[in-house]
């Protein structure tokens, strides 16, 4: 099989549009792809509608001015709950939002998957999440009970990234995190999936319980890029824990006049290996503990 | 750090923070079968504190993807090795809100008069607000499908707005909001536990803005003192009593399930259960 997805965080952005739709996998300070967020911190994209269960990607991607809009029902750290960049950009009114549950955040994603135009619920109503979203709708169940229901619509996306523990170069990819959380679901609402890996592979060759933690099929997978400690500073278990040390400092980065530029002079303007090394290094990455709740 | 005879579990010395956990842990008393999720240092130990002496019965979760029969303590677990029982991923927690099985409390950032709960932007406008915060992350889903209750560590007229809340993320008894064909039947708020007093939602008429009642008072606190802290008006249950100081064995489970004392930073100034009169 002639079939090679293997392509760099920069291939990736050249595949982006400004504009674009564009969903990111993980959950506040879990498993976030990080080295292809901040490949578009690189970039000249803008514009972006970035659909998240957002963490410090949002925070960045909004400090950085990418953002046009935000479909999300929440953005944190959990250590440090409050993001900085996010509040910044949010009170400022510097973005467009579509602030909705969590649930529904899923439901769109999976009415996305199925090629429905919405998925029925009741989260949201009698909230403001209908009073601040009027494009949201309400349907009636056809049936005796008449129910009224949010019509969660479909949030498509153009293209999702995702970050994994292993890869292969067909796109199969695994995820050994205790919890997939909804990954598999971005990949299926998404036109293209672009997936960063913290081993790559050739061609699997699994036993049954890896295999069991495949959990969205290659064919979804439009690329894959090897991106080792690719979810730093968030965590990606069970490979390695977040970087609170770095984390803090990305947070106190906003109370200065002039933070975030200085946080991208040394963190983002530079190769990926230049930031690993800058991280404190593999070696140090690779010890940090998965978090204690 | 299980060793029980070297802790100080005399009732006399409790923390505020101590008696609002055993006032949080009857929330989930008499649920039955259902998942307790609690949220934050004083809510997640109620949780626990309810599991380990009234209710064995509610289902937990080790704050992050498994269930435990066994309530994790609170911080770095030294030698303790978790015991799972289950599987919980955040998609399955999903599921279970919307089947309704669970009970869950949290610290919102305002309440009001109906039970609105709001945890996503305050003042300014909805589009350039004074304050983001989180988002409104579960609570409308939460809220119209399963048991809820609430923290407040800091009762005031913040917390307890005059009006509506400024952003209507957990619903509430606010009769206009719900449209004909909304289903309600799963709106249940239960407890309020704050700094001042317990309440509930047993007052005369709760779908008027007339539903938070006092249940208990904390000792030294009067119920002028509460009301003059709450920007709607308050009922009272007839018997109004004093909130329940912990017991010697409720400090001493409370006191091994959180042994680096995380407790001390709930509530402002860590003061104690009983106060000097105001």
């Amino acid at each position: 099989m002639a079939l090679n997805k293997e392509m760099s965080a920069a291939d990736v952005v050249g595949q982006l549009r400004s504009g674009m739709t564009i969903g990111i996998g993980g959950w506040g300070p879990r498993r976030k792809p990080m080295a292809l967020v901040r490949e578009i911190l690189r970039s000249g994209l803008k514009d972006l509608t970035i659909v998240a269960y957002g963490g410090p990607e949002v925070g960045m991607l909004c400090a950085a001015g990418k953002v046009k809009k935000l479909v999300y029902g929440f953005v944190t750290m959990d250590a440090i709950p409050l993001e900085p960049y996010f509040r910044k950009a949010r009170e400022a009114g510097a973005i467009e939002v579509m602030e909705i549950d969590e649930g529904m955040f899923e439901w769109g994603l999976r009415a996305a998957g199925m090629r429905m135009s919405f998925l029925p619920t009741r989260c949201g109503l009698a909230s403001d999440v209908l009073a601040r979203n009027p494009q949201l709708k309400t349907v009636r169940s056809p049936y005796d009970d008449g129910e009224v229901y949010v019509a969660m619509p479909a949030l498509r996306l153009d293209a999702a990234l995702l970050h994994v523990n292993e890869a292969d170069r067909l796109g199969n990819t695994l995820n050994r995190a205790n919890d997939p959380l909804f990954d598999h679901l971005f990949a299926r609402a998404a036109e293209r999936c672009y997936v960063s890996t913290e081993t790559l592979v050739d061609r699997f060759a699994l036993d049954a319980a890896s295999a069991k933690l495949n959990f969205f099929e290659r064919y979804l997978v439009s690329g894959v890029v090897h991106a080792p400690f690719g979810a730093h500073p968030t965590y990606s278990g069970p490979d390695y824990g977040w970087d609170l040390e770095h984390l803090k400092r990305y947070n106190a980065s906003a109370a200065d006049d002039n933070g975030w530029q200085q946080y991208v002079a040394e963190f983002v303007a530079c190769s990926e290996a230049e930031y690993l090394a800058k991280a404190g290094g593999a070696e140090r990455l690779a010890k940090l503990k998965t978090p204690v709740f | 750090m299980n060793q029980m005879t070297t802790v100080e579990t005399s009732a006399d010395t409790a923390t505020l923070a101590e008696l609002m956990i055993v006032a949080a842990s009857e929330a989930w008393r008499d649920n039955g079968e259902l998942l307790a999720s609690g949220i934050g240092i004083v809510p997640r130990l109620g949780a626990s504190l309810a599991k380990l002496t009234h209710s064995p019965e509610l289902l937990m979760t080790d704050s992050e993807t498994f269930l435990v029969e066994e309530p994790i303590p609170l911080g770095p677990r030294g030698d303790y090795v978790p015991k799972y029982s289950g599987y919980m991923s955040f998609d399955r927690v999903f599921e279970c809100v919307w089947g309704g099985r669970r009970h869950a409390m949290i610290g919102p950032t305002q309440i009001d008069r109906w039970g609105q709960t709001n945890l996503s932007v305050v003042g300014g406008s909805y589009e350039k607000p004074k304050s983001a915060i989180l988002g409104v992350r579960g609570l409308p889903g939460n809220s119209i499908n399963h048991l809820n209750s609430m923290f407040v560590p800091n009762h005031g007229p913040r917390v307890f707005v005059a009006g509506e809340v400024d952003m209507v993320s957990g619903v509430g008894y606010r009769a206009e909001r719900w449209a004909p064909g909304m289903k309600h039947d799963y709106l249940d708020l239960r407890l309020i536990v704050t700094d001042l007093c317990v309440m509930d939602f047993g007052g005369p008429d709760k779908w008027a803005g007339h539903g938070l009642r006092v249940r208990s008072l904390h000792p030294g606190v009067s119920f002028e003192q509460v009301q003059a802290a709450t920007g709607f008006t308050l009922a009272r249950v007839d018997d109004l009593r004093e909130t329940p100081l912990p017991s010697a064995e409720q400090l001493a489970i409370i006191r091994r399930l959180d042994p680096h004392n995380l407790r001390a930073t709930a509530v402002k100034g860590n003061p104690p259960a009983v106060r000097a009169a105001a």
